[in-house]
């Protein structure tokens, strides 16, 4: 029989591992795509939502307006009493498409209290003379539901000039064209930082790195072997997200795909060094999983994964935009809907590297292998 | 704290050794030294007249090593396990099918690690030792927390290959009946230091007596006035099992002594043995404490 290749020996632990573990399976395939399914949907199909108001109608004088708006309107007796009865009424427009709104008849401390719930944003109060809404200013759900409702009901058409409307519902400015580049590479960081640490430290605990550095293995090649498996098991979880974006959203990437592979490759390099500097000294894999969770958790949050980070305040987001998940989010991004190339992104792709690269090396010089 | 001290210890090539001693004697510590998995604060190590110093590769493909309780990934197979370590000394597959053969796993060859015995696990680490064809075998605990059929087994593997390869072997054990079935020489250590080595016909002729007689005493053991007795070597009682332990020159002389002395004094003999001395006996007698708590 051949002789085998202990790199490749190395490689295919990581290989078999992966098949045959059907939880690492499922987190690293299943949950991306199907979040991207989930966000995307929710996300993108809102026009389609009802919006609930509280309304509080006076018993004695009516308001002829609001009445004539609601005439229309289809009245839903709640059978079971588990909430007010309501009227719902759609507000077609052909460029902003379809917003129904539905009027859940209340008094003034119910309307409280399904605004307090969130289950409303706004309380429309009728008086013969004037309809009086109470929302939260800061609030923009409940400004924009103000501002179309009371024109709305003003004068039964909308005020705004629909002609100086214009739709952007091209692809690239959907939120799922935000979102895509954004579940990639947290998948990277995740896989990288729980597959490489955690196996690190799971080995060391089990003192099987302690038994195979006994043997004459490299330990060059041990540590590359992580790389490469990990690497390759990168780009097939990669791959498989966006193929499910393309057939199932359509989206498409704008920019270069030599430059989306070289931040791709740059983010690697980063979070596998980075990978190797947390795992470098414990063997306690509740220590790990803290050292772990410290690092993704804060980037998983702050680097504009689901959200843009420049909803936080002025003063961190120079901080934010420096951190590496940052770094490489915005960067794929741009490649994705600015359509940028590799000039755009290779700063950020030799930062990335070179962060990687030293705490490779301070890693290595601190890595406690028995 | 010094878990090695002041230890001065050669190994013959092609000697089973056994380092035998309780939990905490320095055992490990030793053996990890010599695998060049610790390093010592003073002193030398030679192995095969080698320093660990710039010899590193070599050495490693010379040795052997099965560590206390080492664990496989879950999802491995028994013979992945053994490709993956043999691909690291460079040997191809016949070999790791000779070795599935003598760690007998052929029927285990495809399950998964996580899924074998303890005893099956243990034998897999021994395989893994096994499979460069080791000048020297390092073996920590191999049997330590095996059912007797395991532990039998994996002596059985050792005799085995024993018989068939010029190897030297470092053993540690607790169990002295490892010790005295597997080795040629043993070496008793307490508390970081070697406290008696030997055959095992050796240590047990030169240390004092060679006899035993333990009982039970039903009433004050001190009242039998055999502190005094020509034939006594030593006395030991052990006051929570209630048990008298007494190292005598000779059974034959002792026994109708300690007879009279209980039928005067009134105090019975319950459980009364006689016997040759055993390792355990020994490690008593060297240190007031058993090798097995």
């Amino acid at each position: 029989m051949m002789k085998r290749n202990s790199l490749i020996q190395l490689i295919l632990i990581h290989y078999r591992e992966f098949i045959r573990e059907p939880g690492i399976l499922f987190w690293s395939i299943i949950f991306p795509v199907s979040m991207a399914w989930v966000l995307g949907i929710a996300f993108s199909k809102q026009n389609e939502t009802v919006q609930q108001v509280a309304l509080i109608e006076d018993p004695i004088a009516q308001n002829k307006e609001l009445r004539q708006f609601l005439s229309d309107a289809e009245y839903v007796n709640n059978p079971e009493k588990e909430g007010p009865d309501y009227y719902e009424k759609t507000i077609q427009n052909e460029k902003l498409g379809k917003t129904s709104y539905r009027f859940l008849e209340t008094d003034m401390d119910g309307g409280l209290l399904l605004l307090k719930r969130g289950q409303v944003n706004l309380i429309l109060k009728e008086y013969p003379d004037s309809v009086v809404y109470f929302f939260d200013p800061v609030n923009p759900q409940a400004k924009m539901a103000y501002v179309m409702l009371s024109s709305a009901i003003k004068n039964e058409h909308l005020v705004y000039e629909t002609a100086s409307i214009s739709p952007l519902t091209q692809r690239g400015n959907r939120y799922i064209d935000f979102l895509i580049p954004g579940l990639m590479v947290m998948g990277v960081m995740n896989s990288l930082l729980w597959g490489i640490s955690y196996a690190l430290i799971e080995m060391r605990s089990k003192k099987l790195m302690r038994r195979m550095v006994a043997t004459p293995m490299k330990r060059s090649e041990f540590l590359i072997s992580f790389f490469v498996a990990r690497l390759s098991i990168t780009i097939i979880e990669a791959t498989l997200l966006l193929s499910f974006a393309f057939v199932y959203f359509h989206i498409s990437i704008q920019g270069s795909i030599p430059a989306m592979i070289l931040i791709f490759l740059a983010g690697n390099i980063a979070f596998s060094g980075i990978a190797i500097l947390i795992s470098s000294r414990t063997a306690n894999s509740r220590i790990g999983t803290g050292l772990i969770n410290v690092i993704t958790l804060p980037m998983t949050i702050l680097s504009g994964v689901f959200f843009s980070y420049h909803n936080f305040p002025d003063k961190v987001i120079p901080v934010i935009q420096k951190l590496p998940l940052t770094m490489m989010a915005d960067s794929t991004r741009s490649v994705f809907i600015e359509g940028a190339g590799i000039a755009q992104v290779s700063l950020n792709a030799l930062i990335l590297s070179l962060l990687g690269i030293i705490c490779f090396i301070i890693g290595l010089r601190t890595f406690k292998w028995y | 704290m010094r878990a090695v001290d002041g230890l001065d210890l050669n190994i013959r090539e092609g000697e089973f050794l056994a380092l035998l001693g309780p939990n905490g004697a320095g055992k490990t510590t030793l053996v990890e030294m010599v695998e060049g998995l610790q390093k010592q604060d003073s002193g030398e190590i030679r192995i095969m007249g080698l320093p660990w110093k710039g010899h590193e590769v070599y050495l490693r493909s010379q040795l052997g090593i099965s560590l206390q309780e080492t664990r496989f990934i879950d999802k491995l197979r028994t013979r992945e396990i053994l490709e993956l370590f043999a691909s690291f000394h460079h040997i191809d597959g016949s070999r790791v099918d000779q070795v599935i053969e003598m760690i007998r796993l052929k029927d285990k060859s495809r399950a998964f690690t996580v899924n074998l015995s303890g005893g099956q696990r243990q034998r897999l680490a021994l395989g893994i030792a096994l499979l460069n064809e080791p000048s020297i075998l390092l073996l920590d605990e191999p049997t330590t927390g095996l059912d007797p059929n395991s532990r039998h087994e994996i002596w059985d593997i050792l005799m085995e290959f024993k018989r068939n390869q010029m190897t030297t072997m470092i053993l540690t054990t607790h169990y002295m009946d490892e010790a005295s079935f597997l080795c040629d020489r043993i070496v008793i250590m307490d508390q970081g230091k070697i406290i008696a080595q030997g055959g095992l016909d050796e240590l047990l002729s030169q240390n004092q007596s060679d006899e035993i007689i333990e009982f039970f005493p039903s009433g004050d053991p001190g009242k039998l006035g055999i502190e005094s007795m020509p034939w006594l070597k030593k006395y030991s009682f052990d006051s929570d099992r209630n048990k008298v332990t007494l190292f005598v020159t000779e059974i034959l002389t002792a026994l109708p002594d300690i007879m009279k002395q209980s039928e005067v004094r009134g105090i019975g003999m319950g459980g009364l043995t006689c016997r040759t001395m055993t390792l355990d006996d020994l490690f008593i007698s060297l240190t007031g404490r058993r090798l097995v708590e």
